[in-house]
């Protein structure tokens, strides 16, 4: 039987793909902006914002409105409860855009600064690979909840560790820089909190490929939540 | 916004039954092609409002009307109106589905038949037409001339749908429709109501409160003879103003 609720459940879907592909764009120029060294394309990440934000707010009012008024049960109310959560991951996604981009105009106000510095940096390549695999983690979570592509999300998560040991190794030779070089600091931190913010992005994307094998599979894999067997569970209550 | 435009108005309608009063006071606008729901507890005076809508109210002895309902600016209480026309335009469904005693096809032919239509190939459309509008026709085309009484309930109120709409009504009125039927039946009964509000202004009774919220675009509540709140659907099921309204939708009632 045809259900106009499905119309409702697909324009949501649409809505948050719309907002997918812009907060995916924004990392991405916000990467480039800090690369290139571009303020433009900084500024225009951090005046964009409001635009994943004005999504935001329009896809919570649709979810407490088909909350309110068809009391979803079964895959309908898990696609329901993971695009609400969906919906607050790509927007804090926008903000870590915004948080590089003011990142990369800082470091664009220092003199030493120029593109050619990454070629100098010892740690330009570290860099470069957080940014790539942050950024395809992002494009795969998003497709897999277009497609709805269990297989696809569950790789995303296993890249996760990557990124995490990545952003150590860059802190960890940050500060080393830090320490042999005072002229650098304040390069350093930006950079610091450059790649602690695309750890946070590869969080909020490995968020994102949970909840879609959550809709798919409706198993919860938070935490490594299936990993642990039901007596395992209880002995860790127990103790 | 959407443009709308007002099909029915009420303005200070009373109704009494004996000399109890059962309305008090109801000044309401029903939106054109769209879907108004009347919620309340047993005794609010929903279904006395859905019947004043059409008057079928005047067949219950002893019932007293104040106040005016128009529609399309005529108010349907003024002296000269003719109470069988009315119900042309303004259907009726009702809780429990009634078919005739005949054929799926004399069925939906009643209406027009009483109404004077004689040529066949007329009614033989004026059927297909409605059968198809109430999403009944793929599963009896092929036996019209089965009787009425012997399809499911689902499909015998899908019927009684059908014969509403044979008479080519503007407004129609129903009084917990699914309230007897599975929740397949009901389901497609829902389904239904979405699609007629494209050609049709539909006001629906019903003690469903979930099914009030997935089928109307507007939805009134009544206590006692009493509106007490009338909104959006939406309003209404996520934000309701009054107090009364939230403890009725939420069930803290009483």
């Amino acid at each position: 039987m045809q259900r106009h609720f499905d119309q409702e459940l697909q324009e949501l879907k649409s809505t948050l793909i719309k907002m997918g592909s812009l907060a995916e764009q924004s990392i991405e120029k916000a990467i480039q902006s800090l690369l290139l060294q571009d303020k433009e394309l900084a500024l225009l990440v951090i005046n964009d914002d409001f635009r994943i934000n004005n999504f935001e707010i329009e896809i919570d009012t649709a979810i407490v409105d088909l909350l309110a008024l068809q009391q979803p049960v079964a895959s309908d109310l898990r696609f329901i409860l993971a695009a609400a959560k969906i919906n607050s991951d790509l927007e804090r996604i926008g903000d870590h855009a915004v948080n590089i981009a003011q990142s990369s105009l800082k470091l664009s106000e220092q003199t030493s600064f120029s593109p050619s510095t990454w070629e100098t940096l010892p740690l330009g390549d570290e860099l470069r690979r957080i940014t790539h695999i942050t950024k395809q983690m992002l494009t795969d979570a998003i497709n897999s909840f277009i497609h709805l592509d269990a297989m696809l999300g569950e790789n995303v998560l296993l890249v996760d560790d990557v990124v995490d040991s990545l952003n150590k190794q860059i802190i960890s030779d940050l500060i080393n820089v830090m320490k042999n070089n005072s002229q650098f600091i304040d390069q350093s931190l930006e950079l610091i909190r450059v790649s602690r913010n695309l750890e946070r992005v590869a969080d909020l994307a490995t968020n994102i490929a949970e909840d879609v094998v959550f809709i798919t599979k409706a198993k919860n894999v938070k935490h490594h939540a299936t990993d642990i067997s039901d007596g395992e569970k209880k002995m860790n209550i127990e103790k | 916004m959407e443009n709308k435009n007002t099909k029915i108005i009420t303005k200070q309608l009373n109704l009494f039954y004996g000399s109890k009063q059962a309305l008090k006071n109801i000044s309401l606008g029903i939106f054109e092609h769209k879907v108004t729901a009347l919620i309340g507890p047993s005794g609010c005076g929903k279904s006395t409002f859905l019947r004043s809508l059409n008057r079928m109210n005047d067949l219950i002895e002893n019932t007293r009307t104040e106040g005016t309902v128009e529609i399309d600016n005529v108010n349907i209480y003024q002296n000269g109106i003719d109470v069988v026309e009315l119900r042309k335009k303004v259907g009726m469904i009702f809780q429990k589905s009634n078919p005739f005693p005949k054929s799926i096809y004399e069925n939906v032919a009643y209406g027009p038949r009483i109404n004077g239509v004689k040529d066949k190939d007329i009614l033989e459309e004026t059927v297909e037409r409605s059968l198809k509008q109430s999403a009944l026709w793929d599963e009896v085309k092929d036996d019209l001339k089965k009787s009425g009484l012997a399809l499911s309930g689902g499909q015998q109120q899908r019927l009684c749908i059908a014969r509403a709409l044979a008479v080519n009504p503007e407004i129609l009125l129903m009084d917990e429709p699914a309230s007897a039927l599975d929740p397949i039946a009901t389901a497609k009964i829902e389904e239904l109501i979405y699609e007629l509000k494209e050609n049709y202004t539909i006001v629906i009774v019903t003690h469903n409160m979930q099914q009030a919220a997935r089928v109307s675009d507007y939805t009134a509540f009544f206590y006692i003879g009493e509106l007490i709140e009338y909104d959006l659907t939406k309003t209404i099921f996520t934000m309701p103003k009054k107090k009364q309204t939230e403890d009725y939708i939420t069930g803290r009632f009483g």
